[in-house]
């Protein structure tokens, strides 16, 4: 088990009143970055799946004789050239150069999804599929570790277990982030609490049953999956729908450490140790139960 | 420590762009190391067979694929590959109704068959309603009727060392500079047992059609579409996919899709 470690110290010698801590366990760190490579090869390789039949459907079947198409991305000949095009709900957008119609000048295909978004960069479902799947059981090996982990080492009850306090701060904390100003603590605010919990409670474990009821073996071993669902096609626009809110997620993410301190946000992630604030005049004792 | 500070900043950023720099050039290299036979690609592959043996475990040998009803066929079923074979064998054997078409069974059985269509009708039939997941990602729910493959191998009687059931079809998937090449396709003696692994005759109430493979192809409801060839006219047990095609198990195993189309 990690304790917190204050490094009082290298605090001292740069002159600051601010202290170095262990924040982030290895488990933490070692599945953080596995989840990040793997959701960056699924991410690539399903949307190279997804141009395979740039639709998604509502209901158990694709609709082609009748419509359940709620998303569509396409290419179509107009009196100035082809046009790329995306369809949400009826209404279409032109998409040109990168969704329905790009590739680079003059050489453009009709394809949903660019080259430089897919892997393999040129179509290829075959090799698409090899990809996303080896890295579907990476990453869903290793959320079971983490959880296994979490749950010995006291890091999910202890980091992202939502309390009362925490909805007490949720106004004031979405406040400071709007204004971006971030402090800088060992415990996570509410939004970030929210955030992570969000993603590996809700979004990762629905990525992977809307991927298991797309699997027609699976299917006859967990037929109510997509009976809760509501059949293989919505699975199937639950998982890309999920995808664009990871997409999302990892947009944020980013912008966040980016605002709140690269450095010392990224050293966390990477060796565990993380510079707090020096500790307000009115601070309340800390709730962390240790 | 304001030195550290500064070389660990100097550090994080050449590490960054080192890395951005290999993960732009990598893009490429990636792509080139997927080929079929790659190092890479094959140890991705392993994911596949993991992926069988898993399947085969939870769902074991007898889990039915769900089955719909009536109401659930709210359109014909959606051919896909070749849907109007242009070779001649099979032309000549559409213009007399099949009548001369035989189903063979060959390789690693102790009695050899030949079937004709009304042998094979006059078999006991298992009529179900089932979704056909394609491996582009659409579905379509059809009606299937047709002779259960687990009758037909029974009467041929399989030899022990007989491992997978190869389908040969009768129309060209792909020409090629060597000749044309005919579809062709391998399961697993389990699934090719699975109470609901049919040779469909018919499809919502009427004979088959030849876009859907007219005059016999094979339902295998646990797996994707491209496993399930059409245009049947032998099917051969044998003990590995040495000589099946490329070695793969398959014409679109051949051209890069994983063997198993359980996911």
């Amino acid at each position: 088990m990690d304790t917190v470690a204050n490094n009082q110290s290298a605090a001292e010698a740069d002159g600051k009143d601010t202290t170095l801590i262990y924040r982030q366990s290895r488990w933490t760190r070692l599945t953080h970055w596995i989840w990040a490579l793997s959701l960056f090869f699924m991410l690539l390789s399903g949307l190279q799946i997804f141009n395979a039949r740039p639709q998604l459907y509502i209901g158990k079947q694709s609709g082609f004789e009748f419509n359940n198409t709620i998303l569509q991305i396409g290419a179509e000949n107009t009196a100035n050239g082809p046009r790329g095009f995306t369809e949400i709900f009826g209404h279409r957008f032109n998409t040109t150069g990168v969704l329905g119609w790009s590739g680079p000048p003059g050489q453009e295909t009709p394809r949903a999804f660019p080259a430089w978004a897919t892997i393999p960069s040129y179509y290829d479902l075959g090799t698409a599929r090899v990809v996303h799947f080896f890295f579907a059981w990476i990453l869903t090996t290793t959320l079971l570790v983490w959880l296994i982990a979490g749950l010995i080492n006291g890091h999910i009850r202890r980091d992202l277990a939502p309390r009362l306090s925490d909805l007490r701060k949720l106004p004031r904390d979405i406040v400071d982030h709007a204004k971006l100003k971030f402090h800088h603590t060992r415990e996570y605010n509410t939004l970030q609490k929210m955030a992570y919990g969000g993603v590996l409670f809700v979004a990762l474990p629905l990525m992977i049953a809307t991927g298991l009821a797309m699997s027609p073996s699976m299917d006859s071993v967990l037929p109510w999956l997509n009976e809760i669902l509501g059949g293989r096609q919505t699975a199937r626009t639950i998982h890309f729908t999920v995808m664009v809110l990871l997409v999302l997620f990892f947009v944020i993410h980013i912008l966040m450490i980016l605002a709140a301190g690269p450095i010392n946000e990224l050293r966390s992630i990477i060796t565990g140790w993380y510079r707090t604030d020096p500790p307000a005049k009115h601070e309340q004792p800390t709730e962390r139960s240790a | 420590m304001a030195k550290f500070q500064i070389s660990r900043r100097k550090f994080l950023t050449a590490g960054t762009l080192g890395l951005s720099g290999i993960a732009l050039s990598g893009c490429d290299a990636f792509d080139s190391g997927l080929g079929i036979g790659g190092g890479l690609r094959s140890f991705l592959e392993n994911a596949n067979g993991l992926t069988w043996r898993a399947q085969r475990l939870l769902a074991g040998s007898d889990a039915l694929a769900p089955e719909f009803t009536e109401a659930d066929i709210r359109q014909p079923q959606r051919p896909n590959g070749v849907t109007a074979p242009d070779d001649d064998t099979y032309k000549g054997l559409l213009a007399n109704n099949f009548a001369d078409w035989r189903l063979e069974v060959t390789g690693l059985v102790e009695k050899p068959l030949s079937l004709t269509r009304e042998q094979l009708r006059n078999m006991p039939s298992r009529t179900q309603i089932t979704r056909h997941d394609c491996v582009e990602g659409w579905s379509c729910i059809a009606k299937w009727t047709g002779t259960p493959l687990s009758l037909v191998l029974d009467q041929a009687v399989v030899k022990p060392q007989a491992r997978y059931v190869m389908f040969h079809c009768l129309d060209t998937i792909e020409q090629s500079l060597s000749g044309n090449i005919k579809y062709y396709g391998t399961i697993d003696l389990i699934d090719a047992r699975h109470p609901q692994t049919i040779l469909a005759y018919g499809l919502n109430g009427k004979p088959l059609p030849v876009e859907n493979g007219a005059p016999l192809r094979v339902r295998v409801e646990r797996q994707l579409g491209y496993k399930m060839p059409k245009y049947i006219y032998k099917i051969e047990l044998v003990d590995s996919f040495a000589n099946v095609g490329g070695g793969r198990g398959g014409y679109w195993e051949d051209n890069g899709y994983d063997w198993y189309g359980g996911i």
